[in-house]
């Protein structure tokens, strides 16, 4: 069953992505990008990484089309006949393409529990990390302690990202005096938009301490979290946005979020252990591990929700001023 | 107490130092802080190059878990050398970034360029610290985002499309190596590097490693700017601010250089990477046509950054060649192009920036006639330019001998003419530079103004580079014996199996 | 037959992976270049969590009464892999925002003429 469900998701894949090859309305390719983030989440729930799927479905579905939408409101929405010959491109993808599927010929068996990616390293993380880690969610454990620098490198790209952004398009100033924008003839959208807002954040909340028992963590509750102030800001205008959550104070907390997390590394280091080791963070190994856990994921949690919000108020910014002239 | 951890600071210090940039939120400080930690994670690497060279290879378990199944970093005398290059440059071009962004940068953005500055030293020394190969993924990332800002934040409007090109092809290139590690990982279960040479072995020939192995290749040799890959090298390097270009051409493009050599040496191993796939002979016929293709489009510039960006493409070609040459002595001389070439294209761009900011142009006319108004910028650009064409008492004469040496040491004349022919271009594109300063008057651009010295604090880390140049030049000990211990390290695997044989 | 039942996922997946490099490098408009991008690394996203699966685990998640679990680890990386691409993303479309500004075009072909970029 699960295997039937696998191929129509990748069917449907197939025809988005071959769809968006084609078409030259942007927005239509945007709106096909978000679908085709969804079916891949779907596809990665159908192949048990949970964590993953939520990741993607916020990220990919949610984040970046947004920043799509919001750079096409700039650019402008048709792509022009292009005067290039496409041999080139289809000949190079063509190779790509072969050398894939050679590589694919002497690949292990999909599926297969006698893997070698499945025997080496992996088993310690799903037999011994409940009792060394001492929480159920193993890719949480992995991610936070097994490899917690893999994620503090994560959390130090979303904060090089948005110095990126800022450096390019700058945030936008409070202003006073334009403070009632947004979609003011939309009661309804205001209505229920005021009603799901702390629904969003108390999820985001939820989603940042549960993760160490199910799907969830830092990064996820950071998107979210940033999704509801988005929403706040597309509804009642970005000036009234940046009145609850200052761009500067922004700026400061991405900073922070990736101290936070360096910095209970370097906790460790004072108390002669390496780097990022959160066992001496408590008498008790696991307690320390735990502890060490949750002020990582709250770093993670801290940097991604102000660089995505940096980010899109960044974008928001552009668009206003545009609206403006 | 921190001698253990030694190996982790050179990246955990400047990675904590950006977002304190932020915090600090004046310019000034943050230029402070950020030239502080960069001399400190300088000094730390030459500690930690002389211990490798006493104790052999440095290993550190993060979060306290052995390898494989946590994340190691493991330094060698390869990393640690490369290292203490990319701190030190760092360092004195963050001296130098003082005066040079005040003119080439706005204000409000002088913060943001230190923080991006030390995020991408952060990627730089984790890709050359680091012992897995994801992580090294993620860390090729941080420095790779932080460049295409650095690189936008030129004065230009050309930079905007120059960072977008580089960031599309950098961020193809980098999918590529995840192409290449999820195939390694499928096939070995780990992503330990020393893990992963060990389980490689078993698979000689394996048509998924095979691929993995070419892709990683390619994706690398997008971020190494190897010719035809390296289109997105000239307008990036010509359009950054100096203080950007004297960085990144003496350090990004040479960390790229040595994770091929790391992927090749360490984990593939030459028998695999030249023997089963004969790899050897298509980097060697690319380092070749780089050296005269990028040459001679050298030589036809008019703007003098574009003139040294193409260049670093010739003199990456080079360092490509010493690695096709398959044996210690050819890695040992690329080792050793990858450290003296980032001392003088460091010097180079660096003296391209001062008369940047003295005459406001960079176009070859600018030159004329400053020999005589800026004679310590121009006999600084003369000394390092005689580096990169290989004169005698300079570091640049020391690694193409080596590879003169290494090439005949397999009969390759051919190739070894080729070197020196490449040689001669290299007089010719920096000859034209020396004669427009030297020898003609000063053109439309420059008539009438008042030129001026360069401020001290652009020329001091220009001069330290060209001294280090000429120091490394005649007393080559210390560098020699880290290359040959490097070279012979990465190779022992090989001299294994010829022994064998 | 049971070679295409091992292998389907994988080459479908290599499918799509081309079509978003197709996208990235035959696309004219810049916007359209980041959107294939994103359709490349997604679907090799899609490769790494192929390999995690196992036939009859569930989600690495520890409960009662279940013994096999897909494996986590590459879970893990593309979580990683997600962050790192949407970041780039972000500074992608910054730049395609200041170049229309700068600019006053984002497709390819039209600065062409101005001088050979991109």
């Amino acid at each position: 069953m699960a295997e039937i469900i696998d191929l129509v998701l990748l069917g449907m894949l197939a025809i988005t992505a071959f769809n968006i090859i084609f078409i030259k309305d942007l927005f239509t390719v945007v709106m096909l990008f978000g679908i085709y983030s969804f079916l891949s989440a779907l596809i990665f729930v159908n192949l048990d990484a949970v964590d993953v799927a939520f990741t993607e479905a916020a990220v990919g579905a949610g984040i970046s089309t947004v920043l799509m939408l919001g750079t096409l409101a700039l650019t402008g929405r048709k792509e022009k006949a292009s005067s290039h010959k496409t041999i080139l491109p289809l000949l190079v993808v063509c190779v790509t393409g072969a050398a894939l599927i050679y590589g694919t010929l002497d690949m292990p068996l999909f599926g297969d529990p006698d893997n070698p990616a499945h025997q080496h390293v992996a088993p310690r993380y799903i037999e011994d990390s409940p009792q060394e880690i001492g929480i159920p969610n193993m890719v949480t454990s992995v991610l936070a302690s097994y490899r917690a620098f893999d994620t503090l490198g994560e959390t130090a790209v979303v904060f090089a990202a948005a110095i990126g952004v800022l450096s390019l398009l700058g945030l936008p100033k409070r202003d006073r005096a334009t403070i009632q924008s947004g979609l003011k003839s939309h009661l309804v959208l205001r209505v229920v938009a005021k009603m799901i807002i702390p629904l969003i954040v108390l999820f985001a909340l939820y989603v940042q301490f549960h993760g160490d028992y199910g799907p969830g963590g830092g990064f996820q509750a950071g998107v979210i979290a940033a999704a509801a102030l988005i929403l706040y800001a597309l509804v009642f205008g970005l000036p009234m946005a940046t009145h609850v959550v200052p761009p500067r104070v922004l700026k400061a907390l991405a900073a922070l979020g990736v101290l936070i997390y360096a910095g209970t590394g370097v906790v460790s280091l004072f108390l002669s252990a390496n780097f990022l080791d959160y066992s001496v963070l408590a008498e008790d190994p696991v307690a320390g591990q735990h502890i060490g856990i949750i002020a990582i994921e709250l770093g993670v949690g801290i940097t991604v929700f102000a660089a995505m919000l940096c980010i899109f108020y960044a974008f928001a910014g552009q668009t206003e001023r545009k609206n403006i002239q | 107490m921190f001698a253990q951890h030694l190996p982790v600071l050179p990246i955990i210090l400047p990675l904590m130092a950006a977002p304190l940039c932020i915090l600090l939120g004046r310019s000034h400080l943050a230029w402070l802080l950020a030239t502080l930690v960069s001399a400190l994670s300088f000094v730390i690497s030459v500690d930690v190059l002389l211990t490798t060279l006493e104790q052999g290879v440095l290993s550190y378990a993060i979060g306290g878990w052995q390898p494989p199944w946590g994340i190691e970093i493991r330094i060698d005398t390869a990393s640690a050398m490369i290292l203490s290059a990319v701190t030190g440059i760092s360092t004195l071009v963050l001296v130098y970034a003082k005066e040079s962004i005040a003119k080439e940068v706005d204000p409000s953005q002088h913060t943001l360029f230190y923080t991006a500055h030390l995020l991408c030293l952060t990627g730089l020394s984790g890709i050359l610290s680091t012992g897995d190969a994801f992580n090294l993924f993620v860390f090729l990332e941080i420095s790779s985002l932080a460049t295409y800002t650095l690189v936008s934040l030129g004065s230009d409007k050309r930079c905007l499309t120059a960072a977008f090109r580089y960031l599309v092809m950098g961020t193809i290139g980098a999918t590529f190596i995840l192409i290449g590690v999820g195939m390694l990982y499928m096939k070995t279960g780990t992503l330990n590097m020393i893990d992963l040479a060990d389980r490689i072995a078993e698979f000689n020939g394996n048509r998924t490693l095979k691929t993995g192995l070419a892709f990683i290749l390619v994706g690398v040799s997008i971020k190494l700017a190897l010719f035809p890959l390296h289109m997105w090298l000239p307008p990036a390097y010509t359009h950054a601010p100096s203080a950007v270009s004297a960085f990144l051409a003496s350090t990004a493009t040479k960390v790229a250089v040595y994770v091929m050599v790391r992927f090749i040496f360490t984990i593939y191993g030459a028998e695999f990477v030249f023997h089963t796939m004969s790899m050897d002979i298509l980097l060697l016929a690319l380092a070749i046509v780089a050296i005269f293709k990028c040459s001679f489009m050298a030589t036809v510039q008019s703007n003098v950054k574009t003139v040294l960006a193409y260049s670093s493409v010739a003199q990456i070609g080079y360092m490509i060649l010493g690695i096709s040459l398959v044996s210690s002595v050819g890695l040992m001389a690329g080792l050793l192009h990858i450290f003296n070439h980032a001392l003088m294209k460091g010097a180079l761009f660096m003296a391209v920036g001062a008369v940047l900011l003295r005459t406001g142009s960079v176009d070859i006319k600018a030159f004329q006639g400053l020999g005589k108004q800026m004679p310590l910028t121009m006999a600084a650009f003369t000394i390092a330019g005689l580096s990169i064409i290989g004169v005698p008492l300079t570091a640049g004469f020391v690694s193409k001998w080596y590879l003169v040496t290494a090439a005949l040491e397999q009969q390759q004349w051919v190739i070894a003419m080729l070197v020196l022919l490449g040689s001669l271009l290299a007089i010719i594109y920096i000859g034209r530079i020396l004669e427009a300063a030297y020898f003609k008057e000063p053109s439309e651009l420059t008539a009438g103004k008042d030129i001026k010295e360069a401020p001290m604090l652009m020329l001091v880390p220009m001069w330290v580079l060209v001294i280090a140049n000429i120091y490394f030049g005649i007393d080559t000990s210390l560098t020699l014996s880290a290359a040959d211990t490097a070279a012979q390290l990465l190779t022992q695997s090989m001299t294994e199996i010829e022994a064998a044989q | 037959m049971s070679f295409i039942v091992d292998h389907y996922n994988y080459w479908i997946v290599v499918l799509l992976m081309m079509m978003g490099f197709y996208v990235v490098i035959a696309a004219n408009n810049l916007v359209k270049k980041i959107v294939g991008l994103n359709i490349f690394q997604t679907s090799v996203f899609m490769m790494y969590i192929s390999i995690g699966k196992v036939n009859g685990g569930s989600a690495p998640i520890a409960a009662e009464g279940i013994t096999t679990y897909s494996n986590p680890l590459p879970h893990v990386l593309i979580l990683t892999a997600i962050v790192v691409g949407v970041a780039t993303t972000a500074v992608g479309l910054a730049l395609v925002v200041r170049i229309k500004r700068a600019y006053g075009t984002v497709e390819e072909n039209e600065f062409e003429d101005k001088e050979d970029l991109i």
